[in-house]
């Protein structure tokens, strides 16, 4: 039998606890101010544009917008305070995730133990470099015993050991993950937060699109290349179906991608296994799915497959590197069927915010946490996934 | 319908640029519009792809197939009764293999391709034969591997076929010297997959520090660097070795794959890896698929006139390299030359033979 591996603490110790905060606790505002200040220091987070977003998300001014939207939105001021211990299983294929999910179990009050992907991707030890040094200054002491970052393979005994002891779980990862972990017990009052796998697709105005200047085309191509090209298109909230609205989708398709396309061309550093990859699934998918009609290519940054009508799964329609499949709704009630339980992030462009809210409550649709327009599809918040995370972190402590 | 017939008359490498274009726009359209009427599979990407089967295509403007196809779809052009043989690469225990379907015409073709091909190189003598394997790679007769399909293939050039190595893959001596006897001074012909004998023949010669006299003998060897190339053993360096361990001097690599075996691609005499006028190769850059001129690297297409009984006249490979030349190899042979630098980045591992991967 093979000896298990030991597992590899980056920050803090194994038992890390403590008694829990407020939620936006003046200490850990600090904290997520001097650790921005810290990585945006590190010469090496200027080559990780990922780190960096987390950098700048993390830095005092931004952390007090959020402090007051989680206030303004609760009037009546209920009193909160953190659940208690959170365990985190964060994902492998979006690198610094991790450190967003500790920090909304620190944000909500919790004292955190965050498996980290064992992948070993340079951004992790960059915010842990940059976590050991400010937990090590002495302000913070109350938070290093809350904090602990930890590293290990697939070991079903340190996760059930981890499980058992915590009051809440951040789960990342895939379905059959996700429901392996969720065999663990974990204490009758636990809770639960699954990220699972999701799908996203972004809706387009044709005659908007139509309507737009070069200045503003450009804009809306470089928009929807941040939500899709930044992550290959691994991350959940990255658009795989455009769905046009409004008629004329024929002409505004064409000039679309093809603004996608030249921002593409200059800036995806395309490299030759995924232009095989994107091949060969073009390939595949025109032997496996009758819906698809015909294909649009801009050299081989933008794959873009037209559907001739909705197949029931839509969330088996997936890119990566730039391949997308487009469809021609003509108007939203169309798109209705297709909505499941896994779909996440829409984005929009040319409608009305408003209308796509309503399209989601009239209908009464499974799915569609978040509605942001095109370009914010990787904005990550406190409501998150069809979470409000620090709600769901902390408790309620009624008082009459 | 282009018969290749009227090829196999003809010396292997003797067709020059112009009338190469003409004969292969004409026998790959046809063989283009043969797989879209009888695979369906086939014709679904065409039909996505919105290519017109009807007009008569250059080489340059056929659709061609990704290889990693072939691994998770069963392509063919011919009825299952038909089929006579099915050929597998076969990569290490749990990678998926491609599966490629063989009727009579086509594995009639390959041989007679392969050997053709092979003649031109080393002399249309039969030679005594030592193949650098075990006679357990030919087990299963009906699912051929890519390394059993090449040494059947290749025995055709042999007589006293002798197998170097045991069933363990251990080099069996006794057998070997007793061949080596059989045929002093005799031009013989070794064949086996370039690892392999670097592996279990080359290695075991020089730690014995044993000595064979093949110094009139021909090495063909095919199967792929990928390994050697870890160890940083180049061509130059395997030959050079090759010739202290048993004298050989005349050492040719081929390039090859199991989606197109027969029309295989021979190293000549000054080093140039050779398309014959059963193959042709482009090769593409990877942004956009448009063809690179002479020494530029790209990806590289594969045409094959010999496969009709599954879509495999036209595939984009993994593998990169560059065109070297045309028609002006100082051998006298016409066709394109070419290198080839190795396997795309991060591919998945796919190969010709058993167990080591890799297919240049």
């Amino acid at each position: 039998m093979a000896l298990e591996p030991e597992p590899e603490y980056l920050v803090g110790g194994e038992g890390s606890g403590g008694r829990p905060l407020v939620p936006f606790a003046p200490v850990a505002c600090d904290f997520l101010d001097a650790l921005s200040q810290e990585l945006r220091a590190d010469p090496r987070v200027a080559e990780h544009p990922d780190v960096m977003t987390f950098a700048f998300w993390c830095r005092a001014a931004h952390i007090a917008r959020l402090k007051t939207d989680f206030e303004g939105s609760r009037p009546g001021q209920q009193a909160r305070i953190g659940l208690g211990r959170v365990f985190h299983i964060t994902p492998s294929n979006v690198p610094v995730n991790f450190a967003f999910s500790f920090v909304f179990g620190l944000l909500a009050g919790n004292a955190n133990i965050v498996r980290v992907p064992s992948k070993p991707h340079p951004q992790t030890g960059m915010i842990c470099d940059a976590l050991r040094t400010v937990l090590a200054q002495e302000r913070f002491a109350e938070l290093r015993a809350m904090t602990t970052f930890v590293r290990y393979g697939h070991n079903d005994r340190l996760t059930g050991a981890y499980s058992a002891g915590c009051n809440a779980r951040i789960i990342w990862g895939g379905d059959m993950a996700i429901q392996n972990i969720r065999k663990l017990p974990t204490p009758e009052r636990c809770v639960d937060i699954a990220f699972a796998d999701r799908y996203s697709f972004a809706i387009l105005r044709a005659p908007a699109v139509l309507a737009l200047d070069c200045a503003g085309l450009a804009r809306l191509a470089e928009s929807f290349y941040n939500d899709a090209y930044l992550m290959d298109q691994n991350a959940c909230s990255s658009p795989h179906l455009i769905a046009w609205l409004g008629g004329q989708a024929q002409a505004a398709s064409g000039i679309f991608w093809e603004a996608v396309g030249r921002i593409a061309e200059k800036k995806y550093p395309l490299s030759e296994i995924q232009a095989i990859d994107k091949w060969t699934h073009l390939c595949q998918d025109a032997i496996d799915r009758t819906v698809v009609s015909g294909v649009w290519k801009y050299a081989n940054y933008v794959y873009c497959l037209k559907l001739q009508s909705l197949p029931a799964k839509i969330d088996e329609l997936r890119g990566r590197f730039g391949y997308f499949y487009e469809y021609d709704a003509g108007c939203l009630d169309r798109l209705a069927p297709i909505i499941n339980a896994r779909v996440q992030t829409l984005t929009y462009f040319g409608i009305n915010q408003a209308e796509l809210l309503d399209f989601v409550i009239s209908q009464r649709l499974a799915g569609i946490d978040r509605i942001v327009p095109v370009g914010r599809a990787l904005d990550i918040g406190l409501i998150w996934d069809g979470y409000d995370i620090i709600a769901s972190l902390s408790r309620v402590i009624g008082v009459a | 319908m282009f018969d290749l017939a009227t090829i196999f008359d003809r010396p292997a490498f003797s067709l020059a640029k112009a009338e190469k274009a003409g004969l292969f726009a004409r026998a790959l359209s046809e063989l283009t519009r043969h797989h879209y009427a009888r695979c369906p599979q086939y014709k679904r990407i065409l039909d996505v792809l919105g290519f017109d089967v009807g007009p008569t295509h250059a080489m340059g403007d056929q659709p061609y197939v990704p290889v990693r196809l072939f691994k998770d779809n069963r392509l063919l052009s011919v009825n299952h009764d038909q089929i006579v043989k099915t050929m597998t690469s076969s990569g290490t225990t749990g990678q998926s293999v491609s599966m490629i379907f063989l009727d009579k015409v086509t594995a009639g073709n390959q041989t007679k391709a392969l050997v053709k091909i092979a003649a031109h190189i080393i002399g249309p003598k039969r030679r005594p034969m030592l193949i650098i394997d075990s006679r357990a790679t030919l087990k299963d007769r009906a699912l051929f591997s890519a390394r059993g399909a090449g040494i059947l293939g290749f025995s055709m050039l042999g007589h006293d076929v002798t197998y170097a190595l045991d069933e363990e893959m251990r080099l069996d001596m006794s057998a070997v010297t007793a061949f080596a006897d059989r045929h002093q001074g005799e031009p013989v012909l070794l064949f086996g997959f370039t690892f392999m004998i670097w592996e279990h023949f080359h290695k075991p010669l020089a730690a014995s520090g044993g000595r064979l006299a093949f110094e009139n003998g021909i090495l063909l060897h095919g199967g792929g660097w990928k390994k050697l190339s870890q160890l940083a053993v180049t061509n130059e360096v395997f030959k050079h070795r090759m010739q202290e361990v048993c004298g050989i001097r005349r050492v040719h690599n081929y390039y090859g794959m199991v989606e197109q075996t027969g029309s295989i691609f021979m190293e000549c005499e000054h080093g140039r890896l050779h398309c014959s006028n059963y193959s042709d190769i482009i090769v593409r850059r990877h942004s956009d698929f448009s063809i690179c001129p002479a020494n530029e690297p790209g990806l590289i297409q594969l045409a094959s006139l010999l496969a009709s009984s599954y879509p495999g006249h036209s595939i984009l490979s993994e593998d990169t390299g560059e065109i070297t030349g045309e028609d002006d190899c100082p051998c006298g042979r016409l066709g394109k030359t070419f290198t080839i630098h190795g396997r795309i980045k991060d591919a998945e591992i796919r190969g010709c033979s058993d167990t080591y991967g890799a297919g240049t």
